[in-house]
């Protein structure tokens, strides 16, 4: 039990001494779940508008697909990804494997589904009446895509805080596609496993504390951003 | 400026870390090692690998898995260069055509260790008759269950016994992780466990000298750990790094690598002992 105390204390001590491993897992993870938040966002934003906004037979069988792949174990990605990029893989020649862009497609392949099913449901529970509106208005397929999201940003807002989160926590995919190397691609939680196969639970603790704090400057951002955009 | 700029800002941004990532990734003078995790656990790389760094300026990158998924990784053409310990799936891999070059390097041995108390009274005695006498008093047994060096080694230790090896029984405990943490479920179980003595000597410093769980059976001939070096078959992996793989398991052979290794001390006990050829 006094770990958990100990690991509070440490966690204080790595963040205000800026030790060296810890900032370069905190950087690697910032780096990687911002890269895949990017492409999950870029990719799912569209496709959580088409599959929100339009009626089209076979839709609630589409729905029902993105929502059990809300439940992607991370460790089934990971072991795809790994499949794919290999040097034995289909796409091994470019050379993933073990790099944080590695990790980072994995984990826009977690994030892809919970983007694109919030921002679905976000698009759906808005309005009928606007596109109505927008429409007669003269608005054009873009500017029709652009207005809904825009009155839907709360909603997306949420789909990629919920996205993050599980991007930056998970382990299974940052483990097997990354491998943990020292100074490249060992991320938080990699650490996290590491420090805790090594019996250190007071540093696991410690570290978990610290990318809880991300978390929370991640959400601060969101929030003034929120504030903003009004 | 539009109401939409935040939302193309955030893209703009994410496109550029994005940019930023990709460009990171260029290759180098680097070595990439699939290892075990009783070399990492016990901080043996990290003292080793910034040696070597020096001296060849070649950089290792390695990731530290259990033998089974480092053996893959070779396989799979992954990795460069491999340094695990289970001779026996060594010398099939090698024999398979996906390694070559293997190359003894260090060994550290097994003990088997248990509570002070010993339910099953196995102090001092042979393997086989410590592993006979755990079955019949069904004294809680924690196995790493994950295929590793560590677990093959075990699992001959009970096929020496000449009985059955255990997988259901209920005080047979397998927990799929790594070392220590089976340490500590042997711990918490009040039970017995196999382990390489490194590992074990990481985990008396964890508990500052005085663990739980104290060595009950050692120095049998059968508890040897061997930890070798092999270079992936470049003829099946034309991306292999051949020569840094080389240079590699030369340093860890050589005068230099060896006496490190033998210098590498954790509590002021020696863990691994250099047997290079």
């Amino acid at each position: 039990m006094e770990f958990i105390f100990e690991g509070i204390l440490q966690a204080f001590v790595l963040l205000w001494g800026a030790d060296a491993e810890t900032l370069s897992a905190v950087t690697a993870t910032v780096k990687v779940s911002s890269a895949s938040m990017a492409v999950s966002l870029v990719l799912g934003l569209p496709l959580g508008f088409w599959l929100g906004y339009h009626r089209f037979p076979g839709k609630r069988a589409v729905r029902t697909l993105v929502d059990t792949l809300l439940s992607l174990p991370t460790v089934l990605v990971g072991l795809i990804v790994y499949a794919l990029i290999s040097q034995r893989g289909p796409l091994g020649p470019m050379g993933l494997l073990f790099t944080l862009p590695g990790i980072a497609v994995g984990q826009a392949i977690l994030a892809l589904p919970v983007v694109v099913a919030l921002t679905a449901t976000a698009v759906e529970s808005m309005d009928r009446q606007l596109s109505v509106t927008l429409r007669s208005l003269g608005a054009d397929r873009r500017q029709l895509l652009l207005s809904t999201l825009w009155e839907a940003r709360f909603g997306i807002l949420a789909a990629a805080v919920t996205a993050y989160g599980r991007v930056m926590t998970e382990v299974g995919i940052s483990m097997m596609v990354g491998g943990n190397i020292k100074w490249h691609t060992r991320t938080m939680t990699t650490a996290i496993a590491l420090e805790t196969n090594k019996g250190m639970f007071a540093m696991g603790v410690a570290l978990g504390l610290v990318l809880l704090a991300i978390a929370f400057a991640v959400n601060i951002s969101v929030s003034f951003l929120r504030r903003h955009a009004r | 400026m539009s109401r939409r700029f935040p939302i193309l800002g955030f893209a703009a941004v994410f496109a550029l870390v994005l940019l930023a990532v990709a460009g990171s990734a260029h290759a180098q003078q680097t070595l990439m090692m699939a290892t075990t995790t009783s070399t990492d656990d016990t901080g043996l790389l990290d003292y080793l690998v910034p040696e070597f760094t020096r001296d060849s300026g070649i950089e290792l990158k390695w990731t530290a898995t259990g033998t089974g998924k480092a053996l893959k990784l070779g396989e799979n053409c992954d990795v460069d260069v491999l340094l695990v310990h289970a001779p026996p799936a060594e010398q099939k891999f090698v024999a398979d055509g996906f390694g070559i070059n293997r190359r003894q390097v260090m060994y550290n041995d097994f003990v088997i260790i248990g509570p002070a108390a010993d339910p099953a009274a196995i102090k001092g005695k042979s393997v086989r008759e410590a592993l006979s006498a755990v079955r019949e008093k069904q004294s809680i047994f924690t196995s790493r269950g994950d295929k590793s060096g560590t677990h093959q080694q075990e699992m001959a230790l009970w096929r020496d016994t000449g009985g059955p090896i255990p997988e259901k029984e209920p005080w047979y405990v397998q927990t799929g992780q790594g070392m220590l943490n089976t340490i500590n479920v042997a711990a918490e179980r009040n039970g017995y466990t196999m382990t390489d003595r490194g590992t074990y000597i990481k985990y008396e410093a964890n508990h500052q000298g005085n663990p739980p769980l104290k060595i009950l059976v050692e120095g049998d001939q059968i508890l040897l750990n061997q930890y070798s070096v092999i270079t992936v078959n470049p003829t099946r992996c034309a991306n292999a790094k051949v020569d840094l793989a080389d240079t590699f398991a030369q340093w860890m052979a050589g005068e230099r690598g060896q006496k490190l290794i033998g210098d590498f001390k954790l509590l002021d006990k020696q863990l691994f002992t250099p047997n290079a050829q």
